[in-house]
């Protein structure tokens, strides 16, 4: 048995997306030293498979594809001093916040006075009947085959779900020379935007809402899908039912965030279905019920890839405060900058529900440390 | 759906097995976890823990803010105990 060695840091930070990359800069750039570390090969988290151009105003490099954001992002990082750790698997988090990471197959200690959880989000799975068949999978896992590791995994889908996801993986599919058979929601209209939607109806891909996926059929793996109506209770219209022919069922309903590390920190949770299921309770400046351990991105509530930006941000910021590498009015100012941009971005429609999750949060956090104080 | 359909793909328990669990008075998520071994695997529930939520949800008529987030222990990655051993020269 060997000694393990030990990385010694001001900052570590794991996930390297686009929340985790935005805060690394922020606290590189006050001064502070900052370590990141991320299980995939190449950092960016998310981003690198956003083929397509970002909505939103200019400031949110709306226009820009995602792998671009990425890129800039990743080399303003390098250039003002961040460690990156790729291929560095963070396996659990200690008392004091220490980090158990395999790095390069072997084992690391690392010890930091501030630790930034930033790992994103996991896709929401759907049970039915022959849903752990091969061929079942996530619209995100079937999107970074597709457009990271240039491989099609399906060659006729059936996408569940219609929101943004889903529309956008739908599309990409049809890109990358597959078929889409069908896009399933069971909701009464589509979720996502009218613009991702009309992509698809014009490439005369059928969106059936008010839909379900009952079953998938096939031998080993998946052949048929059997689909069916449902009622304004979601619940099956018997007699509706309607077989497609499928390879690939994509399931794309909804993320929730990664928070395995922070419930493994002590990290108070709060249940929140509008951000995506359980939350670290965590304050405005996205410290969490640890004073030690903050979060940003989708693992502090699920929103998308500008506001986890934003957020990592305001951590990155906080954190730099906390720890003496900016004055009270200089995270003060910075802070409120990034508060503006937040709020652009959680507004409209859509927008507002994200705002008032994130409020709720605050809200609930507010209340644990009143209640913490006095006992 | 029926009871036959897998719930925790990592242990193999059934919707059934889950259901049968609450039955038997488990309410948590991790009560359904040390009756079932469902969320104990490689994954720590990362892809059940939702499902058995609403589940929960479900059977106790509850309403979803009720729910206790369950425990989850290191490793969160499946790794190899040669790497956790290994030392870096």
């Amino acid at each position: 048995m060997g000694i393990t060695r030990e990385i010694e840091t001001e900052v570590a930070i794991v996930g390297a997306g686009p929340a985790g990359l935005s805060a690394a800069y922020e606290i590189a750039k006050a001064g502070g030293e900052v370590a990141i570390f991320d299980e995939n090969e190449r950092p960016g988290g998310q981003l690198f498979k956003q083929i397509h151009k970002f909505f939103g105003s200019s400031r949110h490099g709306a226009g820009v594809r995602g792998i671009h954001i990425g890129s800039k992002l990743l080399a303003d990082c390098e250039e003002a001093g961040v460690e990156i750790h790729l291929n560095a698997v963070v396996y659990g988090i200690f008392p004091d916040a220490e980090l158990g990471v395999i790095i390069d197959g072997h084992s690391v200690r690392v010890k930091a006075k501030k630790v930034l959880i930033a790992t994103g989000a996991t896709e929401k799975a759907l049970a039915f009947d022959g849903w752990d068949k091969p061929g079942v999978m996530g619209a995100g896992a079937f999107q970074t085959m597709m457009n990271v590791n240039y491989v099609l995994p399906g060659q006729k889908v059936v996408m569940i779900g219609s929101g943004n996801v889903g529309l956008v993986v739908a599309y990409q599919i049809l890109q990358a020379g597959g078929k889409v058979e069908a896009v399933i929601e069971a909701a009464p209209a589509v979720n996502g935007y009218s613009v991702h939607a009309n992509k698809l109806k014009r490439q005369g891909v059928k969106i059936l809402t008010s839909h379900t996926v009952k079953r998938v059929l096939g031998e080993s793996s998946v052949e048929k899908v059997e689909i069916a109506k449902v009622d304004e209770h979601f619940q099956i219209i018997e007699g509706t039912e309607e077989l497609l022919d499928a390879d690939t069922v994509c399931v794309a309903v909804g993320l929730t965030p990664s928070i395995e590390l922070l419930k493994m920190a002590g990290v108070e949770m709060t249940f929140l279905p509008k951000m995506g299921g359980f939350i670290p309770l965590h304050n405005e400046y996205m410290q969490t019920s640890d004073p030690d351990v903050y979060v940003a991105g989708d693992s502090s509530g699920i929103e998308e890839a500008s506001s986890a930006m934003e957020e990592g941000k305001l951590a990155g910021v906080c954190i730099a405060g906390a720890t003496g590498h900016l004055t009270e009015e200089e995270q003060q100012s910075r802070m409120q900058e990034i508060r503006e941009s937040l709020l652009a971005l959680r507004s409209g429609k859509g927008g507002e529900g994200r705002r008032a999750g994130n409020q709720e949060i605050v809200r609930r956090y507010e209340e644990w440390k009143r209640k913490n104080q006095d006992q | 759906m029926e009871d036959h359909v897998i719930i925790c793909r990592c242990e193999e328990i059934t919707y059934g097995e889950i259901k049968q669990a609450i039955r038997d008075g488990a309410t948590t998520l991790d009560g359904i976890k040390r009756v079932t071994r469902a969320g104990k695997g490689l994954c720590q529930g990362r892809t059940c823990r939702t499902l058995i939520t609403q589940i929960l949800n479900q059977e106790l008529g509850r309403a979803p803010e009720g729910n206790e987030c369950s425990s989850m222990r290191p490793p969160v990655r499946p790794i190899s105990i040669e790497n956790m051993m290994s030392e870096k020269e």
